[in-house]
């Protein structure tokens, strides 16, 4: 269990840290039940079985018991205000939390089937790959998601930063994550959004203050844009040419599609496809060529371009850093 | 009491043409034919959205598996979950209602046998419908589709932007006609039930099962009616440009899972009471002693049917609802368990100190009492809202509404077929075979719903058609599958125990249990007229007082 990247078990941030607290709390006093319970049920299946020596007479016919019954009735009430009382304090913690100056803000987007991150106060837009800081515990610099759909329901979850919460359109919502551990944090949409609800996979990366810094004023540059290579020309012409400007963003040129990721800083991130491929030249490529050989059913039309041209637009995509 | 039939003179003794035999099927309004028409349609439906289980979990047996394409594994779990919900789970409990509800209050049919065939048949269409989508639901090229948007069909994914062609209109369809169907049903048990008991049978002194299937019919009518409401505002929507759940154009996503799950929840008690009504005749008969806590036991199930309408929004605690609204649905979601654990404790109390004989009814029984335990216990984790906002929608989720669904609902529903196979057929069952489907079924549900929890703890959501490596959750998907086998052979083994022991089974007699209600009194399969003599009782077990006439019933209750 320690091996898996999902485990809710294994939380690095305080709402998914609150919420381990409450389930081993929860989990502890069901198994302790379960053990009685099973116990008593065991016990009087094997005791009271039939005999084959016994006679045939019925048993004592016995009717009920208000004792007991009191009993039986009194004393999972006393458990369920318990449990009822620990639900409440965490879901008041973690759903009014104190929102520090510091906080970061970022407002996701869900679309079929791939996550748009806006940062309203660094002027930076990307998609799929969230970066936030680390967050001390000391001097807490949490991130707060405010969550919309531009299309059907999804819902973002990623197991050991927080709870999921949906993101539905015309409903916005919060939640919020104070990682306090460096690393990639993966998770996926968890409310069926379509045919590739399966690949709309999500990476949260957790840095450093000083690279987060770094990142940002990477994402606030322009991009490079065509770097003065006659492959990298020909395929910004095709780019800019086709339908691709229709549904993607490249800052400072002609594509201002709002469908589609935005591209412009494409080359900085890991994966494409909302994580469902590596972001090699060979999967771009493919990518470009045959989105369903990735991810079946996705939004992102097969362009029909001829082997050249994918592999300009390709170049041109590779510039773009 | 009844213990005799009348022998009716010119009734045809030469066994009848087929077609007239059929002829004599389609148009009854007995409530045992269609009780057993129930029966047969629901088990024809198990068959197909088991099939669809296979296929889904053939899949998912290791990552980037590629048996089926994602629009064809949508399909799978959308139609595996309105079949096995509408078109299994309720037909079969409707159809067990249907002929024991007037068998055991002394009566000779239901209240309104007409509107009792109108009812089946619609049921019937509705499933029909659904399974016409296949070939008749034209998606955006032409090619045959069913639906895909999930069996609680969330908007907006339900739109026309989103939902072309017509594969969501045959849901709508089926489920708004099935719907009127289990609506005339439900009206038919209350009707029956308050109107036509047999002398002697108050309120008190029937049979749980009778009490159960009571509550059972009110929450049918409190909770279809507000689905059927929502598929024709769908239908609008969908055709004459209705507003309701299009978010494009100002509609509310969130209304629509109200709407749904102020049905979905109570719809949970709706199947799960008739599983109690089941074990609450069987438990008693075979630890040979009266049921534990009989007015309590009633007090429980309506605390449960009340308590039912009021926790409908525990489906929704990640959907952004304020934390006033999520603390009253964990305390109103927490408080259903104390009746549900009321009856256990008193199923508990009734084995206790009795003499259980382990036939197959039982044997299903007490798997259900364990296996209804953990159901709770975990149904309790997912209550907690906070815990909830990890596991819902995950793999958990769909492992503890199976180890209600099959664990508790299916298992005591087996063991309702082994009960009574012998009244409705005359012939008694197979009992190796009998043990055979038990365990074969037992290993099999817990490989499969067992091990289903962990991927779920893992981060694994529901309805994704593969997965990434390197998550953790392939050895788990892999056990999950395997146990499927294990549930396909038992239930080839039931099917071939009822198939051969109606034909070969040996004669029943009409009291094969040594049992203390009414339907035992009358021959199996009982006449149409269910007694030639209407019966009168003095107690809840008026077979007992017959047996035990120095130590009757009545004396105590």
């Amino acid at each position: 269990m320690q091996m898996s990247p999902t485990n809710i078990f294994a939380p690095v941030s305080t709402p998914a840290d609150s919420i381990f607290g409450l389930s081993i709390f929860v989990l502890v006093t069901m198994a302790a039940i379960f053990v009685v319970v099973f116990a008593l049920l065991a016990y009087a299946v094997v005791k009271f079985r039939s005999r084959p020596g016994d006679d045939r007479r019925e048993p004592a016919q016995i009717y009920g018991s208000t004792q007991l019954e009191l009993a039986w009735t009194v004393i999972p009430v006393l458990i369920v205000v318990a449990l009822f009382l620990a639900a409440a304090r965490v879901i008041a913690s973690v759903q009014n939390p104190p929102r520090p100056s510091g906080a970061l803000e970022v407002i996701v987007t869900g679309h079929q089937y791939w996550w748009e991150y806006r940062y309203p106060h660094l002027n930076i837009v990307t998609a799929n790959e969230l970066h936030v800081p680390l967050s001390d515990p000391a001097h807490p610099s949490p991130t707060f998601l405010t969550l919309l759909s531009a299309d059907t329901d999804h819902s973002f979850w990623v197991p050991r930063l927080a709870g999921k919460t949906d993101l539905i359109p015309n409903h916005p919502n919060q939640m919020w994550i104070d990682p306090h551990q460096t690393g990639v944090f993966v998770g996926q949409c968890a409310q069926y959004c379509g045919t590739q609800h399966a690949k709309m996979l999500l990476r949260v990366y957790v840095q450093p203050r000083d690279e987060f810094e770094r990142w940002v004023q990477q994402q606030q540059r322009r991009a490079s844009g065509a770097s003065p290579g006659a492959a990298s020309m020909r395929g910004e012409r095709v780019f800019e040419s086709t339908a691709c400007v229709n549904c993607h963003v490249v800052s400072g040129t002609p594509a201002n599609g709002r469908f589609g990721p935005d591209l412009t800083h494409l080359m900085s991130r890991d994966t494409i496809a909302a994580g469902a491929a590596p972001n090699t030249p060979q999967m771009l490529r493919l990518w470009i060529r045959n989105p369903d050989a990735i991810k079946p059913g996705s939004k992102m039309p097969a362009m029909g371009l001829s082997d050249q041209d994918v592999d300009a637009v390709a170049t041109y995509l590779e510039t773009l850093r | 009491m009844a213990t005799t039939t009348i022998a009716i003179s010119g009734y045809p003794a030469a066994p009848r043409p087929f077609t007239l035999r059929l002829h004599d099927w389609v148009t009854t309004v007995d409530h045992k034919r269609l009780g057993i028409l129930y029966i047969l349609y629901s088990l024809i439906f198990l068959v197909l959205g088991g099939i669809e289980a296979a296929i889904m979990r053939w899949q998912l047996i290791r990552p980037h598996n590629n048996l089926v394409s994602p629009e064809v594994f949508n399909r799978m779990f959308t139609m595996h979950g309105t079949t096995m919900i509408f078109f299994v789970a309720m037909p079969m409990l409707f159809g067990f209602a249907n002929y024991l509800v007037p068998l055991m209050i002394g009566a000779r049919d239901m209240a309104f046998p007409r509107l009792n065939a109108f009812s089946f048949w619609m049921s019937a269409l509705g499933g029909m419908l659904l399974y016409f989508s296949f070939l008749g639901g034209d998606g955006l090229y032409g090619a045959g589709s069913a639906p895909d948007v999930g069996w609680f069909a969330y908007a907006p994914l339900t739109a026309k932007t989103f939902s072309v062609g017509h594969s969501t209109d045959f849901w709508i369809l089926s489920l708004l006609v099935s719907g009127i169907g289990s609506v005339g049903t439900a009206i038919n048990i209350i009707a029956t039930i308050l109107c036509m008991r047999c002398p002697g049978m108050t309120l008190g002194k029937m049979p749980l099962l009778v009490w159960l299937n009571l509550t059972m019919a009110v929450l049918v009518i409190l909770a279809v009616s507000p689905l059927t409401a929502a598929q024709i505002m769908l239908l609008v929507d969908r055709y004459v440009g209705g507003h309701f759940f299009d978010t494009q154009a100002g509609g509310s996503a969130v209304i629509w899972m109200h709407f749904f799950w102020i049905f979905g929840h109570p719809e949970v008690y709706v199947l799960v009471l008739p599983a109690f009504a089941f074990a609450s005749e069987i438990i008693p008969v075979f630890s040979r002693k009266a049921i534990f806590g009989y007015s309590v036991m009633v007090l429980a199930t309506v605390a449960i049917a009340f308590i039912s309408m009021s926790v409908w929004a525990h489906h929704m605690f990640t959907v952004g609802m304020g934390a006033g609204a999520n603390i009253f649905f964990v305390l109103s979601t927490m408080a259903i368990a104390v009746p549900t654990g009321i009856k256990i404790f008193n199923w508990l109390a009734t084995m206790w100190g009795g003499k259980i004989h382990f036939a197959t009814p039982m044997l299903f029984c007490i798997a259900f009492l364990f296996q209804f335990l953990v159901a709770g216990l975990t149904g309790v984790t997912l209550a907690v809202a906070p815990f909830d906002w990890q596991l819902g929608n995950s793999y958990y989720v769909v492992a503890h509404f199976h180890y209600v669904i099959v664990g508790g609902i299916l298992f005591t529903a087996f063991a309702a077929f082994y009960y009574w196979f012998p009244k409705i057929s005359g012939r008694m069952y197979n009992e190796a075979l009998g043990k055979l489907h038990f365990w074969l079924f037992l290993i099999g549900f817990h490989l499969t719903f067992d091990f289903m929890h962990i991927p779920g703890l893992l981060g694994m959501p529901r309805r994704i058609y593969t997965y990434e490596p390197g998550r953790g959750w392939d050895i788990w998907n892999l056990i999950v599958t395997i146990g499927v086998a294990f549930q396909a052979a038992g239930v080839l083994v039931f099917a071939a125990n009822l198939v051969l022991s109606y034909f070969r089974g040996r004669a029943a007699g009409n009291d094969p249990w040594d049992a203390w209600t009414l339907e035992w009194s009358t021959s199996s399969p009982p006449p149409e007229y269910n007694y030639a003599v209407v019966p009168s009782v003095r107690s809840r077990r008026p077979l007992w007082d017959l047996k035990h006439p120095e130590d009757p019933d009545w004396r105590y209750e």
